[in-house]
């Protein structure tokens, strides 16, 4: 009584009633392909994330207006955007730039978009947020200085005003105002959460001018030299712009400085708390596959007892017993869990919800070990009672 | 129907002694062998006859280690059964003891050859050793133009044969059946009673469990038994001293 024989033995047992393996299989492969598919799901929008924050560019400080309590608030202005460009008070801040944003509804044509958000700025946005011009040219200062309506539109706005057509040059209307394509941007990539490519940009003085209307500007984007100088920057900003809305010390300002890796730390814990969601669901679904390989054997050696008395009888030593029932529900297990890893390996392949998954190899390690483990567990139990039997029991067992 | 007397000689292949099996306790508790004592010389053929629920049954299972006795003490072989443990009884029913079932108790969905095969395989052998000598089991009981059928393609009396091929394959010291005819048509009957009388021709110990006088008359010798205990014994050699 070998190995093989027991394994022989162990094959002929679960193809004799090849319905109620596949089933069990599937079980199993559902749990172990649910745990690698959403972990992989969760790591996805996690890097998504990243990367969408990574999009709004690189040592960025973002200036915006906050409700500050009882004293009066001032909004943030353009003026407030050009003062933090001083070389004696600010040495750590490169660029400066204000900007007013707006949702517009654009046409073209017989084609019509919303656009969530029109940008107006200054040209130094470009560098400052990581927009790229793939195709056209960026407006430039002079623009910005003779209030010209120009507009640079992200990959997503240029596809769907533009479909198959170059948009450079053309006349779109924005709220009924007629602006110029100049350019289109490269596409920064969806995430799924927010699509940076879903955008316009126009100079400043146009938007203000035509759709926004003069005062308050909605935020200042800072781009500071270095990424070291990037707290040496906040704090300049910080004593530039309390000493110009005076506030006072014991005041509350009425601005907000948030940094990059603030925002990404914010995004993360969220994704964190969305990723264990998913990982526990995964884990409800794997257990749920676990207890149906137990149900089965249980099923299993309760309806096969006669024939392990039979076999008994003929003289088949415990281990032997034992070890065929084991085989059979480890075969099950193992052949269940790799079915589920190539199924969900193969699942994160595809684009779920917008996101990308991103598969984790210790999942893979964790799911497949815990559906291995659950058949030798869940299989050893069954199979160990019903080894014990005297034969004669189990022989008159109906 | 053997018919050259012999003097009972070496080892007894079984020999029990005050033999008694009790299932359940106090007041509900059934005794079903109350003090059973038998002993059976090689190549004997025995029949046990009793009514049912007289503790043949559990005799006979006792006998083939399927069960444990209350207490007494049974000997096969000169080995002491009571005294083995898990692994080694399982050693016993394979190599010393051949069981024949009154329904068969063939493996479902498994070819003939594999049932017969079955036993090898727990001993142990060698996978060409094992087919020579399963078709040669198959061979004795005619059917090996059977081999490739599965249980559910066999008729009864062909099934009981089969089984009978698997319970000598491995060339016990003696066979064991517990009504071994009692699901077969006369034809049926006839075919498996052929093939038991050639083995105790052979010279292999047989201990037959039937219902049936005409069963019991193949047998050289018949064991009645009663609640529980041994009422009547035709064995030759307790008067005579020759195995008749």
């Amino acid at each position: 009584m070998n190995f093989v024989e027991i394994l022989r033995f162990a094959i002929r047992g679960l193809t004799a009633n090849k319905l109620r393996s596949a089933l069990t299989t599937l079980g199993l492969m559902i749990g172990v392909a649910a745990v690698i598919l959403l972990v992989a799901v969760g790591s996805g929008a996690s890097a998504a994330i990243e990367q969408s924050i990574a999009g709004l560019g690189t040592n960025v400080l973002t200036v915006s207006r906050a409700g500050g309590q009882g004293a009066v608030t001032r909004p943030l202005t353009v003026q407030d955007a050009q003062a933090l460009l001083d070389p004696r008070g600010a040495p750590d801040v490169k660029a400066s730039s204000p900007v007013v944003s707006t949702s517009v509804t654009a046409v073209y044509g017989g084609t019509s978009y919303d656009i969530p958000q029109l940008v107006g700025t200054y040209p130094e946005y470009f560098t400052t947020s990581n927009s790229v011009v793939a195709n056209g040219t960026a407006f430039t200062a002079d623009d910005v200085s003779n209030g010209r309506k120009v507009m640079v539109l992200g990959a997503t706005v240029a596809q769907e005003l533009f479909p198959g057509q170059d948009p450079v040059g053309k006349q779109v209307l924005a709220n009924s105002i007629q602006f110029t394509v100049i350019g289109v941007l490269e596409s920064k990539g969806s995430s799924g959460l927010n699509n940076a490519d879903d955008t316009a940009i126009a100079p400043l003085t146009a938007v203000q001018n035509s759709l926004a209307g003069y005062g308050s500007i909605n935020q200042i984007l800072v781009q500071a030299q270095s990424a070291d100088a990037m707290s040496a920057a906040q704090a300049e900003v910080t004593a530039i712009l309390t000493a110009r809305h005076r506030i006072a010390a014991n005041q509350n300002p009425d601005f907000r400085i948030l940094s990059q890796e603030q925002l990404l730390a914010t995004r993360t814990t969220a994704t964190d708390t969305f990723t264990v969601l998913l990982a526990s669901v995964a884990a409800i679904s794997l257990l749920v596959g676990g207890i149906g390989v137990t149900n089965i054997m249980l099923v299993t050696v309760t309806e096969r007892i006669r024939e392990i008395g039979i076999r008994k009888a003929i003289g088949a030593p415990k281990f032997a017993i034992l070890g065929q029932f084991l085989t059979e529900a480890t075969l099950l297990s193992l052949f269940g869990g790799a079915l589920g890893v190539a199924a969900g390996v193969i699942g994160s392949q595809f684009t779920i919800a917008g996101i990308k998954p991103v598969v984790v190899p210790g999942s893979i390690l964790l799911a497949f070990g815990v559906s291995a483990l659950i058949g030798l567990f869940f299989g050893s139990y069954p199979a160990g009672r019903a080894a014990s039997l005297r034969p004669i029991e189990a022989l008159r067992h109906d | 129907m053997s018919t050259i007397p012999m003097t009972p000689v070496g080892t007894p292949v079984i020999e029990v002694t005050a033999l008694r099996k009790t299932y359940g306790s106090g007041e509900t508790a059934v005794h079903a062998l109350r003090g059973v004592d038998l002993t059976v010389w090689p190549g004997e053929y025995l029949a046990i006859m009793g009514h049912s629920g007289s503790g043949k049954s559990t005799l006979l299972n006792v006998l083939g280690c399927l069960d444990v006795p209350t207490s007494g003490t049974y000997k096969l072989d000169g080995i002491s059964v009571g005294s083995l443990n898990e692994r080694q009884l399982s050693l016993v029913r394979n190599r010393k003891i051949g069981f024949v079932f009154q329904s068969f108790n063939l493996v479902p969905r498994t070819t003939a050859l594999s049932n017969v095969e079955l036993p090898l395989i727990y001993a142990g052998l060698g996978r060409k050793e094992r087919r020579k000598r399963a078709m040669a089991a198959l061979e004795m009981v005619g059917l090996a133009n059977r081999a490739g059928h599965k249980p559910n393609e066999l008729s009864g009396g062909q099934q009981q044969r089969v089984a009978l091929a698997r319970a000598l394959v491995t060339g016990p010291a003696m066979v064991l059946a517990d009504e071994p005819t009692g699901n077969l048509d006369s034809e049926s009957t006839a075919e498996v009673l052929a093939v038991f009388d050639r083995l105790n021709r052979s010279g292999r110990t047989i201990v037959m469990i039937t219902h049936e006088d005409h069963v019991a008359s193949h047998a050289a010798r018949t064991v009645r038994v009663s609640d529980g205990q041994i009422v009547e014994d035709t064995a030759q050699w307790r008067t005579t001293g020759v195995l008749a």
